[in-house]
């Protein structure tokens, strides 16, 4: 029986090829909520504003009372990870929230000098090596700390000048994308992940048995299971403080306003907005990452603007929902389930009435 | 805060958070405003959203750097050259506000002859004593409209004859923090010339003082580019003016220097030439890194000033209240009523017992005479010169300079009260400090007597911040405090009740003043919680009958009226708690005065007549904000006018009048005794009244501007645990700066001990340019020892391209590390402090220590451990010709050690 | 019947097979936890008006309180400087107000001691006011350098900035009461 809520769509006759890719008009209606229900909301991200200062992971935390990243607030299993300022590495069952820091650098048309220490005469006062040579990328992903070497021109907002190298840092806070065709969801064999009238998907901890099934059906490697504890943990965007006419806790606190709660279609529109201002203000690199609805996960409830591509951020550049085939696969194996089925319910029923 | 306080009349930040958003051009210099006041940035982040330009000026490449729109990388310890180099550009390129600098500032005021200019004598300004390092100011003051009489009849005249008699070596620093509110007293008006020609005219001096800081001096002292300084100067100027204003914002960036004080008034000037002060979208944003730590200057615990920057009586200066009072009898602006706001402020001390009979009890407050600050303190503890030691809420083995000195000074204490939240290092040093491993300190042999006292957190007691902008803001009780946790409020009123108490049959003459203390606060609760909104009250002050005083021009001189804290008069206006005051931002105007209460009398912005032209009319539609309504005869606009309500713009004062009434219509700055902006400072600071690059104490290079290498007035803590790297060293080749990070608060007792801070930055890291890196054979992620003349510390590296060298002209490569300071051994993420590496020279100024630039070495792998450590650390000190750290048990006694003898400290 | 409507309703693949979710993946997956979803917030007895105290940016905060208890601390939207918004630090003060670390009774360190003790909080009290009194008296001085100072070098303190200015308004007046003038804070800092 553990595996019928996924099973089921392949026999509702309810033209199941659309409900697992591709643009849905209305996620949550399809969810069950066909009375009036409310819209559909998501987080906008604009990392073009970011200041990374991990507000949102902090707030997230208190909120949703996580634990420690070693979830035992150990301070030996702590550590500085060396990748720039970013000491939480990754979203996992206790970082629902997580800021990537990504340094690039570029060497400019000047002369570049080598560097001794003062009075060193050696090093200090010799001839300046011209070019770039010293300063391939290679030796430098070596010698510092997450040197990303800019996959295209720096833009005008950040390009920094005045110095013999640009460099930007990029910042950018990642949080579970709430998918129009969620993995996990779909993937769920005990209904534990569920997608709220708000058009959010949330793990129910009562649910939850801990199978992990979840884990490899995200696209976007979001979902994570607890050690100790076994089962998988993922932002909820706040469901609880939706339902008090709320915002997430993220986006309450975020001081820049890089994060941006609100009806979907909404910040969908602020974003395209958004995007035709950077563009108009030559920032040729920015763009919006998820907001494509005919994407492979059929857009997303929480989506960015990237000021470089997402790989350079971490996030997988064309995600496809990983359940994308199964309609097919389960065309057959559904009738037997669904016979199944229908003996257990009406057995139960019977039963009952009696 | 002289900076500000000698060039505006007040030391407090003259625009709001929120003004930001209407600036035009934003420059953040001395400050990581991103990550330091994050939630403070969403102005900037706003500005730049409605077009502002947005440049920071940072020797580090910051989350500050990374969304503004320009990043300047100058070399640390450069600023003044910077600032510099844009006042001449300004006045070279004339792109002043002409009209705005000839009213408002004292631009047309002449200097007397007997001034010369450190351009004339080296870096030097006239007044110099090298023999005590100190100025004899003088030389430097105003060429006075009419001669003040040198007969005794004139108190202030007497006063200051009292000073250069008696007191010749009486440093005016005990002084310089009284111009918080209200500038430095002067004797009397200066002589004008209007068409700023005259050659002693404070703008011509301005012109020469700047001539040689061009583009390519500034170019050479700061390591930019000259097109990258023109670009600033562009974007600076382009923004300023009448339709347009640039914000400049600092902190502590500016302050901990040497030449700190200065820093600020060289942005000062520059703002003042542009014409960016008083008006919504300029002034200088002075960002304050503690909830309170505004109020704790207004409402100081300070050893030189008492509440509202009045001075603490000095004992050559000031025998009686008369004397207290002469450098403000008869003179211009309002510290005209100082005697009044005194008075009050005895009467609110002691009641019925302060007479004028007595002098108000003047008598009852002990005497200053020289530098008691806490870094002397610390010194004078060592010596065994202090017997007990209060710690409220402050931890200085781990956030002042030099932690071992400060550990020794613990350890020489009879005892110790440590209040805190936390179970914190300057508590636990005398069996957890790092010299119990050296060897230097020994817990069994430590005499000083602990008492950790547990502290209430801000939601567990009632009272009012004063945050970055003046505005007080009051917290409501939340919950009770757990177990024996207490408010400081608790604290100090029952300690007092307990002397009162035990003193109560005392006849000695000394015990009067405590027990003549007004301490009748009424208490609540079943722990006598004493009631922070009667201490509130008694601050803002009552009149004779009792009522609550809405303003501090009600205050008396005959002992009618008291108030705890003159500039806070108002806060309980119309008998209501102002600052609890919480109407929605979106339900009132942009200045949202009804929010809290900021000093003065709820103004928002400070000095905001100079928004409007001379005439009383807005410079321009677009910036108007306070203006003089000629049908209604009063100033009026968005904000509280920072002027007297009905004083016409063209009011000239009569020849007898004094105070406020001395100040014209047109002179914006009413706390100046000449009601003008000072581009140049006759008083008030004691290191020149003119700002003039030195290069830091500790430097790699030398001083392109001046045979004077570092600031002349430089305070200095001499002794075996306060060794100073020499400059130009070879042994301590490279800069290092001090800061904070987002994910962390200070010293650390406030996010190490917390899970969610604690995992965002685990561990103590110095941030390092891939090319030291390279020099020195550091790994991203591994340890490196930092060594100075005072310890040798370790850290795991950062390699960043965000930390750069910097190549001088001559071919000098200057390396600069980047070190966060929030670390120590207790807490969730732990490592050595950053300041044990530093050592403790100070702005003599503000006896500020200069923490932001100092020199170190950096080798890689771990530090020595045990006495091991001590060898290795006086070995440097060998190598770089320093006296000897070697220090006999607990800090004292300093062995001579062999190497050490016969060589001069540095 | 009503109790197996009841009963049945709690059944998802009943409410997947009769309902409008066919897919189980929303209404009909709805569990009983996510149906007693309450934000604590929504419970809570009482919402009391403070301020931030770590920077100075002075952020106003909302402190909710439930049976006597911090349950959450966030921004107040309605404070003209933050907008309801904090950054990471303010956003751990409820962490830092419940912190399990806090030490809440008094601890005693006796002179030459190796260990910590405990001491109630009168005692402590009045063992600190000896203290002071012995402290004050031994470095009194009525002048110095034959100028009357009338003070006493024996006692100094050092203040955050975190102290309310109540706060130090009492301790600078109890202070100068008493004669001590080295009076510090951390804005000398």
């Amino acid at each position: 029986m553990t595996s019928i809520s996924s099973a089921s769509a392949a026999f509702t006759g309810r033209d199941p090829g659309n409900r697992l890719y591709g643009p849905v008009p209305d996620v949550t209606e399809q969810s069950g909520y066909t009375d009036e229900h409310p819209a559909r909301v998501g987080f906008f991200t604009d990392t073009s504003v970011c200041i990374g200062c991990k507000a949102c992971e902090v707030a997230c935390k208190e909120w949703n009372t996580l634990p420690m990243d070693d979830s035992h607030g150990v301070r030996d299993a702590i550590g500085l990870s060396g990748m720039s300022y970013d000491n939480t590495g990754q979203l996992g069952a206790n970082s629902w929230r997580h800021v990537a820091f990504i340094e690039q650098s570029r060497a400019v048309d000047l002369p570049m000098p080598t560097f001794g220490r003062p009075g060193d005469d050696r090093q200090g006062s010799g001839p300046s090596v011209s070019g770039c040579g010293d300063h391939d990328s290679t030796a430098k992903a070596q010698a510092s700390v997450l040197n990303v070497e800019a996959l295209s021109e720096f833009d005008p907002q950040t390009g920094q000048s005045g110095a013999d190298k640009q460099v930007r840092w990029l910042m950018s806070s990642d949080v579970c994308k709430h998918c129009t065709h969620a993995g996990c969801l779909d993937v769920c064999p005990t209904g534990a992940l569920f997608r709220t009238e708000f058009g959010t998907v949330v793990v129910q901890g009562d649910i939850c048995n801990g199978c992990g099934y979840c884990v490899a059906a995200c696209p976007y490697g979001v979902i994570d299971q607890r050690k100790d504890d076994g089962r998988v943990f993922k932002c909820t965007m706040c469901y609880d403080r939706l339902t008090d006419g709320l915002q997430p806790a993220c986006a309450t606190a975020c001081p820049t306003q890089s994060i941006q709660f609100g009806d979907l279609d909404e910040l969908q529109a602020r974003a395209d907005a958004r995007l035709a201002t950077l563009k108009d203000q030559g920032v040729e690199t920015a763009r919006l990452y998820g907001r494509d609805e005919s994407d492979g996960v059929g857009g997303v409830g929480a989506f960015f603007l990237l000021l470089d591509e997402p790989e350079v951020y971490g996030l997988p550049p064309d995600p496809i929902v990983t359940t994308r085939d199964l309609p097919a696969m389960w065309k057959a194996a559904g009738q037997a389930a669904a016979m199944m089925i229908g003996v257990a319910v009406t057995a139960i029923l019977g039963s009952r009435r009696r | 805060m002289p900076g500000l306080g000698a060039s505006f009349g007040r030391g407090g930040a003259t625009n709001t958070q929120q003004d930001l958003a209407n600036a035009d051009c934003i420059v953040i210099e001395g400050s990581n405003m991103a990550e330091c006041h994050p939630v403070g940035f969403q102005w900037v982040a706003e500005a730049k959203a409605r077009g502002a330009k947005v440049i920071h000026i940072d020797p580090r490449f910051t989350r500050t750097s990374a969304i503004a729109d320009l990043h300047v990388p100058l070399r640390m310890g450069s600023d003044i050259a910077f600032l510099g180099g844009l006042i001449r550009y300004v006045l070279d390129n004339e792109l002043y506000f002409e009209e705005y600098v000839t009213a408002y500032t004292n631009a047309a005021a002449l200097i007397g002859e007997e001034f010369v200019d450190a351009e004339d004598l080296g870096g030097l300004f006239s007044g110099f004593d090298p023999e005590t390092s100190t100025y004899d100011e003088t030389s430097w003051q105003y060429d006075l409209e009419e001669p003040p009489q040198s007969d005794a009849d004139d108190p202030a005249e007497a006063a200051e004859q009292d000073r250069t008699d008696d007191a010749p070596s009486v440093t005016r620093s005990d002084r310089a923090q009284a111009a918080g509110s209200g500038g430095p007293p002067i004797p009397g008006k200066p002589k004008r010339d209007e068409t700023l020609q005259h050659p002693r005219s404070v703008f011509q001096i301005l012109k020469r003082h700047y001539a040689r800081y061009t583009p390519e001096m500034v170019s050479e002292v700061c390591g930019i580019e000259p097109e990258v300084f023109e670009q600033v100067a562009k974007w600076v100027t382009e923004n300023s003016g009448r339709d347009r204003t640039t914000a400049w914002v600092y902190s502590v960036g500016w302050t901990q220097h040497s030449v700190g004080a200065q820093y600020i008034r060289t942005c000062s000037i520059l703002q003042l030439l542009l014409g960016n002060i008083g008006r919504p979208g300029g002034g200088i944003m002075a960002l304050r890194g503690h909830a309170s730590i505004q109020g704790s200057t207004d409402i100081p615990t300070l050893y030189n000033i008492l509440p509202g920057y009045l001075p603490m009586p000095h004992a050559l200066q000031h025998d009686d209240l008369d004397d207290y009072v002469a450098d403000a009898a008869g003179k211009a602006g309002f510290w005209g009523h100082k005697r009044a706001y005194m008075v009050s402020l005895l009467k609110a001390w002691w009641g019925d017992a302060a007479t004028a009979e007595n002098d108000f009890a003047f008598d009852y407050l002990p005497r200053i005479n020289g530098d008691h600050s806490s870094y002397r303190t610390i010194a004078d503890m060592i010596e065994g010169k202090v017997s007990g030691y209060f710690l409220v809420g402050e931890n200085p083995v781990v956030g002042h300079p030099n932690g071992r000195m400060n550990r020794f000074g613990l350890a020489n204490l009879d005892w110790l009260v440590v209040r805190d939240l936390q179970m914190i290092e300057s508590a636990t040093f005398w069996h957890q400090a790092p010299e119990i491993e050296t060897g230097e300190l020994s817990p069994d042999s430590i005499g000083t007597e602990v008492f950790f006292m547990p502290a209430a957190t801000h939601v567990e007691k009632e009272g009012t911040f004063t945050q970055t902008q003046r505005m007080l803001q009051w917290r409501d009780k939340a919950v009770e405090p757990p177990d024996d946790a207490r408010s400081d409020l608790w604290f100090y009123f029952h300690l007092g009740r307990i002397l009162r108490e035990r003193l109560k049959d005392s006849t000695d003459p000394r015990d009067r003043p405590l027990l003549d203390l007004t301490w009748g606060y009424p208490v609540h609760g079943e722990r006598n919680e004493p009631d922070a909104d009667a201490v509130l009250r008694e601050i803002n002050g009552t009149g004779p009958d009792g009522q609550l005083l809405n303003s501090y021009m009600q205050m008396k001189d005959d002992g009618s009226t008291s108030g705890g804290c003159w500039i806070y008069t108002g806060v309980y206006a119309d008998g209501v708690n102002q600052a609890r005051r919480r109407m929605p931002a979106a339900e009132q105007g942009p200045a949202a005065p009804e929010w809290g209460w900021a000093w003065p009398l709820n103004r928002r912005i400070l000095y905001n007549r100079a928004s409007a032209d001379p005439d009383g009319k807005p410079w321009s539609e677009r910036k108007q904000y306070v203006w003089w309504d000629e049908d209604a005869g009063e100033w009026t606009g968005l904000d509280v006018p920072d002027f007297e309500k009905n004083k016409r713009p063209d009011y000239v004062p009569p020849d007898d009048a004094r105070a406020q009434d001395a100040l014209r219509g047109d002179d914006p700055f009413v706390m100046q005794g000449d009601g003008k902006g000072w581009l140049y400072a006759p008083a008030g600071l004691v290191d020149g009244p003119l700002p003039t690059h030195y290069e830091p104490a500790e430097s790699v290079v030398e001083n392109a501007l001046y045979e004077v290498q570092a600031n002349p007035t430089i305070e200095r803590i001499p002794g075996p645990w306060n060794r100073e790297n020499p400059s130009r060293s070879d042994v301590f080749p490279f800069q290092v700066t001090t800061y904070r990070l987002t994910e962390h608060h200070t010293a650390g007792a406030m996010s190490r001990t917390l899970p969610y801070l604690a995992e965002l930055q685990p561990e103590f890291f110095v941030e390092v340019s891939p090319e030291l890196a390279r020099l020195r054979g550091l790994t991203n992620g591994e340890y490196a020892t930092l060594v100075s003349a005072r310890t040798a510390i370790e850290a795991k590296v950062l390699v960043t391209e965000r930390m750069r060298p910097i190549r001088l002209r001559n071919g000098t490569v200057v390396h600069q590390i980047g070190m966060p300071y929030h670390w120590s051994y207790s807490g969730i993420s732990t490592g050595d402090s950053a300041n044990d590496l530093l050592g403790i020279v100070l702005d003599a100024n503000t006896h500020i220590q200069e923490d932001k630039v100092s020199t170190a070495d950096i080798v890689p792998g771990r530090r020595p451990r045990g006495p091991a450590l001590l060898e290795f650390v006086e070995s440097y000190r060998q190598r770089a010709g320093v006296a000897s750290g070697r220090v006999g048990l607990n800090g004292r006694d300093p062995v001579a050690a062999e190497a050490g003898e016969g060589s001069t400290q540095t | 019947m009503s109790r197996v409507k009841t009963w049945l309703d709690s059944w998802p693949v009943y409410r997947q097979l009769t309902g409008s979710d066919p897919f189980g993946r929303g209404k009909a997956a709805r569990s009983k936890g996510t149906e007693a979803t309450v934000s604590r917030t929504a419970t809570a007895d009482r919402v009391v008006k403070s301020v931030c105290p770590y920077c100075a940016v002075g952020c106003a905060q909302n402190v909710y309180v439930k049976d006597e208890k911090i349950v959450q601390i966030e921004g107040n939207p309605d404070s003209p400087v933050n907008r309801g918004r904090l950054c990471p630090k303010g956003s751990a003060s409820k962490q830092l107000v419940t912190s399990p670390t806090r030490v809440t009774t008094v601890k005693y360190r006796r002179p030459f001691g190796t260990e910590w003790e405990d001491l109630d909080l009168d005692t402590a009290m009045e063992m600190i006011a000896d203290r002071v009194l012995e402290a004050r008296k031994k470095g009194w001085q009525d002048e110095d350098g034959g100028k009357r100072v009338n003070r006493t070098m024996g006692i100094a303190s050092l203040g955050g900035a975190t102290l309310d200015n109540e706060e130090n308004y009492l301790m600078k007046k109890l202070y100068s009461a008493m004669g001590a003038i080295q009076i510090e804070n951390q804005a000398r800092i």
